[in-house]
């Protein structure tokens, strides 16, 4: 590994250019944000207190990183043990996630330096609490699950097989953590019955949002696995990929019936049957986010093309993100009466935080052991890797 | 007991002296704004004629306060609910989920708080009546125990019927509410929120994290249990094989 380290060349590729100058506007935007307030960078308003950064960075970020405890719970509790060579690339996803996530809460909560509070003051009635506490001891979690592979690299063998023995009561924690902060983020808009558009809300708000992160969890493996592939100039393991591809029709598929049934029972049909503003996203949502993909993914020959399979998964990535911004967004709307539409600074720090946390995960496939170590190096020697991802080094 | 305003929009000439002397009470910046803000956090709005003041409710389960991660806000048992900005952190739930969208942010701070009418509760506290309703010449805003002011409200309708809707707002809106209100013309057409649940909707939240415990419980146990019957299965089948 060392030498390998070594023998990178340094040179400026077109990603990396790019990740600093989203890094650099990041910074100025944080100093703007803590200077002049959230009103000098933000959209947001007393119509919309709750805007991008809830409704993309904690939403999806939280929902994106469910590919983590899907498969580490696959691997160590059933016992599938074929999936282990993806659990550390999808463990470094998760917690990249979460920290992407507390990074943009820092950002958007008024006054951040207190968000200790939340361990000091309780209140139980308060989903928002459950969610600080979730993202607090899952983001430790999901460290503790990782730091084997950066124990291993410094050579702390002693430590790293003592968390290799505590694995099975980490995983159950993680589980369950993930169980429910996954279904609080859904549950954080229950309060609002009278605000969130009927087509949004129900009371399986949570259940609604664990089954569709588990399934879009699971395409940001596949996802992953595909980009950092292309990267590395590695194969896609489909193998092992595309038993992904079922378990992801079932779980939106049950998703999605139970959706419908909501929306039959509630009447609110019509807009969709009006073609309303509400109804027109809830189609765009539902299309590109359960149809396209359960169809696409149910059959067996798409599914097991490396093609199909990474468009059915990016498919449901795209309609979960479309999902929680509706939510978020369009199904409060008319309550508020207005639109909302994120500022340019609001937007940036958004992409600025992806681009970091995908050239973070870049280096760290690089310089740990994160991917199986022999197909890893034996392709890599031979292979130049097209820089398809920011990495903050070429070859 | 508990204590509220009941405001009569029939009675209101819309002087703003309520907003002023709101400004005042609670040492508010600037002058009164068109609408509420963090600033102000009470006005008087004007609709096709029709007066209706815009304040917080003082819901009888507040929803803010159920929803504030850190408990800032607090409904106090005298009836106000009250805000602690020292403890709050801006998450700004409260916003997002008031049914009445009462609570204001300080956009424009770099260090901002909440704002939001408090009742005057240091005033109630010691036995006296709000700035808002004090400062009102035309008895439209009066303060008073929420009974009480219930038995008047619908005194009034009743000596004068064709004067008024046959309903007091905010007495089951979301669940009841502290400040009660009377008008000539339908609520909606105030632009008070008539799609209201009857239950508060505090509730909703509570129905699932009340459980959560033995969600907790249950869940744990079936993981270990499944980790438990799945290793055991490889062990036996290791067995089988000899090893
Ligand atoms: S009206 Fe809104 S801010 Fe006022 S007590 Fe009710 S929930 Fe809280
Ligand atoms: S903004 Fe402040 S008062 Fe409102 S819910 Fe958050 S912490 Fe509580
Ligand atoms: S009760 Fe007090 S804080 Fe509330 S509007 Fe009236 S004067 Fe302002």
């Amino acid at each position: 590994m060392d030498q390998r380290i070594k023998s990178d060349r340094y040179r400026v590729g077109f990603w990396s250019i790019l990740c600093a100058i989203f890094t650099l506007a990041f910074l100025i935007i944080t100093y703007l944000r803590f200077t002049r307030g959230l009103g000098a960078v933000t959209n947001l308003s007393d119509r919309f207190p709750w805007g991008l950064w809830i409704g993309f960075d904690l939403l999806c970020g939280v929902g994106l990183a469910a590919g983590a405890f899907t498969v580490t719970a696959c691997v160590h509790l059933f016992n599938l043990k074929k999936f282990e060579p993806i659990v550390r690339p999808t463990i470094l996803t998760g917690f990249l996630g979460y920290v992407f996530v507390v990074i943009a809460l820092l950002l958007d909560l008024g006054q951040p330096w207190r968000i200790w509070h939340a361990i000091i003051y309780w209140n139980p009635h308060s989903v928002m609490f459950e969610v600080a506490w979730c993202v607090m001891l899952y983001t430790s979690v999901l460290a503790l699950e990782f730091s084997p592979a950066v124990l291993e690299r410094f050579g702390f063998h002693k430590i790293s097989h003592l968390i290799h023995k505590l694995i099975t009561p980490l995983v159950i924690i993680g589980v369950m953590l993930s169980t429910l902060h996954q279904s609080s983020l859904g549950s954080l808009y229950l309060i609002v019955p009278s605000k969130l558009h009927p087509l949004w809300y129900s009371q399986l708000l949570p259940l609604f949002f664990f089954t569709s992160a588990i399934g879009a969890g699971l395409g940001m493996v596949i996802l992953e696995s595909f980009l950092s592939g292309r990267a590395f100039g590695r194969h896609l393991e489909m193998d092992l990929l595309a038993p992904l591809g079922r378990p992801i029709v079932a779980v939106l598929g049950i998703y999605g019936l139970m959706r419908m049934q909501v929306i039959v029972r509630n009447g609110s049909y019509h807009d969709i049957l009006n073609f309303t503003y509400e109804g027109r996203m809830f189609l765009l949502e539902f299309t590109i986010g359960v149809l396209a993909p359960v169809i696409l993914l149910a059959i067996r020959k798409v599914r097991e093309n490396p093609t199909g399979l990474v468009l059915g998964a990016f498919l449901a990535v795209m309609g979960f993100v479309v999902n929680r911004l509706n939510v978020s967004v369009t199904g409060m709307e008319r309550a508020a009466g207005g639109h909302y539409v994120p500022s340019v600074m609001e937007v940036t720090v958004s992409v600025a935080l992806v681009g970091i946390a995908m050239a973070v995960f870049a280096l760290a496939t690089r310089f740990l052991p994160i991917f199986p170590e022999s197909k890893f190096t034996a392709r890599k020697a031979k292979m130049p890797a097209p820089r398809l991802i920011p990495a903050e080094e070429g070859e | 007991m508990t204590v509220g305003l009941l405001y009569d929009s029939t009675k209101c000439v819309g002087c703003n002296a309520c907003s002023e002397a709101c400004k005042e009470q609670n040492k508010l910046p600037g002058a009164v704004e068109d609408h509420p803000t963090a600033y102000t956090y009470t006005v008087v709005e004007d609709h096709n004629g029709a007066n209706v003041r815009k304040l917080c409710m003082h819901c009888l389960v507040p929803t803010c306060a159920s929803v504030c991660p850190v408990g800032a806000l607090r409904k106090t048992p005298e009836g106000p609910v009250v805000y602690d900005s020292e403890k709050c952190m801006g998450c700004r739930y409260c916003m997002m989920a008031c049914p009445f969208d009462v609570p204001k942010y300080q956009w424009d701070r770099a260090v901002p708080i909440v704002g939001k009418c408090i009742m005057c509760y240091d005033r109630v506290k010691e036995g006296q009546s709000t700035a808002c309703a004090t400062a009102c010449a035309y008895g439209a805003t009066v303060f008073g125990e929420r009974n009480n002011l219930i038995m008047d409200a619908r005194e009034r309708i009743r000596a004068n019927p064709s004067g008024y809707v046959d309903a007091v707002y905010g007495i089951k809106e979301a669940g009841g509410t502290g400040v009660l209100m009377l008008s000539a013309v339908p609520f909606g057409a105030l632009g008070l929120k008539t799609n209201l649940t009857d239950d508060p909707p505090p509730m909703r939240t509570w129905q699932v994290l009340s459980k959560l415990p033995d969600f907790v419980t249950v869940w744990g146990t079936s993981l270990y249990a499944i980790h438990w019957i799945t290793s055991r299965r490889d062990e036996v089948a290791k067995n089988e094989r000899g090893e």
